[in-house]
């Protein structure tokens, strides 16, 4: 178990780190006959970044589907603010304030940045479709207001000069800010990010690092990421879970994951003699 | 140099967020819109309201419908002409049962009528997609056109199986029957186009319309941000099927007078739309216009030119026109795939730095 206590503190860079938000509780997720995750649990606490890492194929992301609820585990619980969750579908988690970001992007590619940070702001829209129809007053007010909103989103990617470009024609880091933007516009309470920096160089991933780090310190969200970057990783998260090959071999500090020698022993073998 | 965005800047979300944000293209907008209605009213003739002005009117509502649905929410349908005939069919049963009912109102209630049924025909979509989802579509058109033609509640028990219009005023004009004048139909029509086409654009511009390009671009992603597949693709569906009901009950009874289903309603008029939508552009509603003047205007321009200039006779003309039609159309999709809508975009994008290249 976590040698963190279970009470709210305060972090060396003086972020405050609250009470558990999420926690998974024997999760078992089965695929036919493959087990893609074996019996966790591990929990994510208000403010913190949390990091799940492990090599390829350990079953990170399908733990983050798990929490977003692409797939439901067989076995096992997920408690959200306190509350074990029903069968849910993943629109109505989203609308809970769970967002995320893919491993592959997943932006709307026909749509421009604009409309693509909008979309995220879709859960807080609610207009009937025949004010929308008319379009003045109730459904242009509405779009005015969000849109002050998204703005304040793309003031702090730094991405207004391709504001109303179409994203499909946008380098693949870009994109990824943009992806950042859609997912934050949401205002969500739990940010899932998968692998926000592979295939990045080291500027680009030194600038995702910084606005991973500014997100969780200006809007208070909590953040779950899953990154290979190990130096990544120990710098900028608070408690790291590990995983391989569906289970969880290691769950703490960096510092403690780090010295962990399951840990070791997953990412550099062990010698069989 | 008419057409520049320079200095036209924008102080407010409500500017910058406006349907033609430059200000030559407002004015084209209005321009466009004050011909329409006040010049060309008093200048047609039956021959022009006929064979173009209606069809392309008619067929524009039409497009913008496939549009929403096909082109905004990126569910394929070969459906229309069912529904087109379902709007008919539901315009006719109006007009018979309640003699007293506006045609106005008429019209709009098949288009209602038409959205439930396309509701249902929608079903399948929320567990299938893309080629699959056509041919489900494609059921219902053939089922649609077998059902108006077998049940003789829907064509009142005539013996002929067809639908005729009966003669229907609004404000003291005939709309509909024998003795329509052209321009008292093109304003009816143009009118219902353009209300209709104002509402597309509002609702393809907001939260709707973004959860609905958002299911057509990534459905998973769209999902996790919060869309409700089934809400998203049973609007589309719904809205979509109104406007081609609209299209339909217009067909049957201002533009045509009389239909016999098998015959209007076919699966080539599913085609026809479809092409229409395509060649102007999906996702777009200017393309809807711009396909819809490209596929009423072609034949009628190739048989024009054949039969009138080159005094051809009329079976080689009619002939050979499908052919070119479709050459046309091949051609055309090779040379600019994003349709005319995008064609147009292309000439403002020059038109911005002309006449200076750079």
């Amino acid at each position: 178990m976590s040698a963190v206590t279970a009470e709210p503190y305060t972090t060396a860079d003086g972020r405050k780190i609250g009470g558990v938000v999420m926690e998974m509780r024997h999760i078992t997720l089965r695929f036919g006959g493959v087990t893609a995750i074996k019996d966790i649990s591990f929990d994510i606490r208000e403010g913190e970044v949390r990091a799940i890492i492990g090599p390829n194929g350990a079953g990170k992301s399908s733990m983050l589907n798990v929490i977003n609820g692409f797939y439901h585990p067989q076995e096992g619980e997920v408690w959200f603010r306190g509350e074990k969750r029903g069968p849910m579908k993943p629109y109505q988690i989203a609308r809970q304030g769970i967002a995320r970001t893919f491993q592959n992007i997943a932006l709307f590619k026909g749509m421009s940045t604009l409309d693509n940070i909008m979309t995220g702001r879709l859960i807080h829209m609610n207009t009937g479709m025949i004010s929308q129809a008319i379009w003045k007053g109730k459904a242009e007010a509405e779009e005015i207001e969000n849109r002050e909103r998204v703005e304040k989103i793309i003031d702090f990617l730094e991405i207004q000069n391709i504001r109303k470009a179409p994203v499909g024609s946008l380098p693949y880091g870009l994109q990824k800010r943009v992806e950042l933007g859609r997912a934050l516009a949401s205002d969500p309470e739990l940010l899932l990010l998968d692998e926000p920096m592979a295939g990045m160089n080291v500027e680009e991933k030194e600038d995702m690092s910084r606005f991973i780090l500014d997100v969780n310190d200006e809007f208070g969200t909590t953040i779950a990421l899953i990154e290979h970057d190990m130096g990544v990783v120990m710098d900028i998260s608070d408690r790291v879970v590990v995983m391989d090959y569906g289970a969880k071999i290691g769950d703490g500090t960096p510092d403690e994951v780090r010295q962990n020698q399951k840990v070791i022993d997953a990412y550099l073998g062990v010698s069989h003699d | 140099m008419i057409y520049r965005e320079v200095g036209d800047f924008k102080t407010t979300y409500r500017d910058d967020g406006q349907t033609f944000p430059i200000h030559f293209d407002r004015m084209r907008y209005y321009v466009v819109l004050l011909v329409a209605f006040c010049v060309v009213p008093f200048i047609v003739n039956d021959y022009w309201t006929n064979a173009v002005l209606l069809p392309f009117l008619i067929y524009a509502i039409a497009a913008i419908g496939l549009n929403i649905l096909t082109g905004y929410c990126g569910q394929v349908s070969l459906g229309t002409g069912g529904f087109m005939a379902v709007g008919a069919y539901a315009c006719y049963k109006l007009m018979t049962s309640f003699p007293d009912l506006n045609i106005f109102f008429c019209v709009l209630l098949s288009g209602a009528i038409t959205a439930l049924v396309g509701m249902l025909f929608g079903l399948p979509s929320l567990r299938i997609k893309g080629f699959y989802l056509a041919v489900a579509t494609l059921a219902a058109q053939f089922f649609l056109v077998w059902m108006f033609n077998k049940v003789s509640w829907f064509y009142n028990y005539s013996a002929s199986g067809q639908i005729n219009a009966p003669e229907r005023t609004l404000l003291g004009y005939k709309i509909t029957g024998a003795e329509t004048s052209a321009p008292v139909t093109y304003l009816f029509c143009l009118v219902l186009v353009v209300i209709l086409a104002i509402i597309a654009r509002n609702l393809t511009r907001g939260h709707l319309g973004r959860s609905w390009m958002a299911i057509r671009d990534m459905d998973i992603a769209a999902e996790i941000i919060g869309v409700n597949p089934l809400k998203a693709k049973l609007t589309a569906f719904g809205i979509s099927s109104f406007y081609i009901g609209v299209a339909g009950a217009l067909l049957f009874s201002v533009y045509l007078g009389a239909v016999e289903v098998g015959e209007v309603f076919g699966i080539q008029k599913s085609f026809l739309v479809l092409f229409m939508i395509i060649i102007g552009g999906l996702g777009s509603i200017f393309g809807s216009f711009a396909g819809a003047a490209f596929m009423v205007l072609l034949p009628v321009l190739l048989k024009n030119v054949l039969v009138g200039m080159l005094g051809w006779p009329t079976d080689i003309a009619t002939h050979l026109e499908f052919a070119i039609v479709g050459l046309l159309i091949v051609v055309f999709l090779i040379l600019e795939p994003h349709g005319l809508a995008q064609l147009w975009r292309i000439i403002k994008e020059k038109l911005r730095l002309w006449p200076f290249p750079h």
